[in-house]
């Protein structure tokens, strides 16, 4: 299986203080559905953003899409973004636009012809639940109804990578299950999906995930199974 | 992002009216003074090339009391003097006609003393050329009086044409504010909407993207607000210029704007919105080459 990330001795540190993430080491296989655990404030969103392109490591080397990420152009930081579906902690919806525009986002950001947004739009939010709140703006939503039109942002381009952080953190637990199913349905279709969270009952819903836990900045794999992706999934 | 992204959801994504209202309004007004300026200049422009070609090459010789052989002397003499392209004493009954407004019929007796004129067309520089004939008119007629247009003319011409330069100083100097504000109003919609760019960047918009939603918006802020501002002008000047026509001064009379003077002016409002646009496309892309 080929591989689609790449971690060597990852540093990270914001401005002057000490290392939020050290000696980060990994392998994502293309295609297969990751957990990323760790207690509030370990890491994982540090990790995410590196892995979104959001933010540069201060050491280390990554590799993404088998090309040096760390050292890759600003120019060519949008082909390599669109290739990415992210689900923020924070959801960052553009409170200007209904939340039907919000899906929308990544496909009009990737030229799609207007004529080709309508009918992806209405399934995504179909497939979120949210076919009735279509003009809604997110202010008008709930935290939970917002973090689905932001899983909906996220996955309407089909992306090769689906990064997500904490996606179920603000819904109930029947919604945090068809949600998870959602992006299980996507790694079917061949998205290799990353999923920050700490609700561990998660974690055995879906068959065949690695887990990978950090803990104050070190990633630790007692599996192994990060440094050497697995040949089967 | 595709044009209708940037026409129909990009609107929106940088939702601001109230931004909008106040920079259409500048540059209403920042276009009407323009365009003012514009028309000086112009119009100051054309009065200086019509002194030029009408009056600059004339000179006029009195002669009182001068018989006829003496005026054909003193025409004879001016004619012969390099530079000196046309020659003519105006005919008495002429002088007559000009003069009857003031002395009624009485300018048609024979024996009332009208002065002779003599109208001289100087080519190029009357500089040296009217020394000549002033030299060569007071050796025959010492009492002569000669005016040069030139001389008198002058002052009028030196002080029309800074005007000139001055309405050409204002148009630039409105340029280089209408180039401020549009910098000014990019940097400060980069820092009102620096959250929806993020995210923008983050789902894989580039930064000519980005630019394109802010030039779209200060461009159309800029044409609506300066076809308002130009319209506006040009309804004063063409006020301006009915009042000029009835003064019917000789001075004044070049002041009219022609056809392609109005072109030009028309053409203002398009020109500050795409240096606007400039202006704003450069401060965005310099902005976000700082981010990630
Ligand atoms: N932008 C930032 N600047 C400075 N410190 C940060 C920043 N983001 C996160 N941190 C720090 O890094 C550590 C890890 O944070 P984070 O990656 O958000 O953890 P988690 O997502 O696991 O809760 C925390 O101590 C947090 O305070
Ligand atoms: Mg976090």
């Amino acid at each position: 299986m080929a591989t689609i990330v790449q971690f060597e001795n990852v540093g990270l540190r914001y401005g002057t203080g000490p290392e939020t993430l050290s000696d980060v080491s990994f392998s994502l296989g293309a295609g297969s559905f990751y957990f990323l655990t760790g207690a509030s404030g370990a890491g994982k969103t540090s990790l995410l953003k590196l892995l979104y392109l959001a933010q540069r490591p201060t050491r280390g080397m990554i590799r993404l899409f088998g090309e040096d990420a760390v050292t890759l152009p600003r120019a060519r930081l949008p082909g390599f973004r669109r290739r990415i579906g992210v689900v923020f902690q924070d959801f960052r919806l553009v409170p200007h636009l209904s939340a039907a525009d919000n899906v929308a986002l990544p496909l009009r950001v990737s030229g799609v012809p207007e004529s080709d947004v309508e009918a992806p739009v209405r399934e995504m939010l179909a497939w979120v639940g949210l076919s009735d709140r279509a003009h809604a703006r997110p202010a008008t939503l709930s935290g939970g109804e917002q973090q689905r039109i932001a899983i909906a942002r996220a996955v309407i381009g089909r992306p090769e990578m689906l990064v997500a952080d904490e996606p179920t953190g603000n819904v109930d637990p029947a919604m945090a299950e068809r949600l998870l199913h959602l992006f299980d349905s996507l790694n079917r279709l061949g998205t290799t999906v990353v999923v920050a969270t700490h609700d561990l009952q998660l974690i055995n819903r879906i068959a065949g995930a690695h887990m990978m836990r950090i803990e104050q900045g070190r990633l630790s794999d007692p599996t192994g199974s990060l440094r050497f992706p697995p040949r089967d999934a | 992002m595709s044009d209708a992204t940037a026409s129909r959801a990009g609107r929106r994504l940088l939702d601001n009216g109230r931004q909008t209202r106040a920079m259409r309004w500048v540059m209403a007004v920042m276009l009407f003074l323009t365009v003012l300026a514009g028309a000086l200049g112009l119009g100051t422009w054309s009065a200086v090339a019509g002194l030029d070609s009408q009056l600059a090459g004339r000179m006029t010789v009195q002669l009182l009391g001068a018989t006829d052989p003496a005026v054909r002397a003193v025409v004879d003499a001016v004619q012969q003097v390099p530079g000196v392209r046309a020659v003519r004493a105006v005919p008495r009954a002429e002088m007559a006609a000009l003069l009857q407004p003031w002395l009624g019929d009485a300018g048609l007796d024979a024996d009332l003393p009208i002065p002779v004129v003599i109208d001289i067309d100087v080519a190029g520089d009357t500089g040296s050329v009217g020394d000549a004939v002033t030299a060569r008119v007071g050796a025959l007629a010492p009492d002569a009086r000669i005016d040069r247009a030139a001389r008198w003319l002058g002052p009028v011409r030196s002080f029309i044409v800074s005007l000139a330069w001055l309405a050409g100083a204002l148009v630039v100097l409105m340029a280089t504010a209408t180039a401020s504000i549009a910098l000014l109003t990019a940097r400060s919609g980069l820092d009102t909407h620096r959250d929806t760019i993020n995210v923008l960047h983050m789902l894989g918009s580039t930064d000519v993207q980005v630019s394109r939603l802010f030039q779209r918006r200060i461009a159309l802020d800029t044409l609506v607000g300066g076809a308002v501002g130009t319209v506006a002008a040009a309804g004063a000047i063409a006020l301006i210029s009915a009042r000029v026509q009835a003064l019917d001064a000789v001075l004044v009379s070049g002041v009219a704007l022609g056809p392609v003077d109005w072109l030009l002016l028309a053409a203002l409002p398009l020109l500050f919105t795409g240096l606007a646009m400039l202006f704003a496309r450069v401060a965005i892309l310099a902005a976000l080459r700082r981010t990630l």
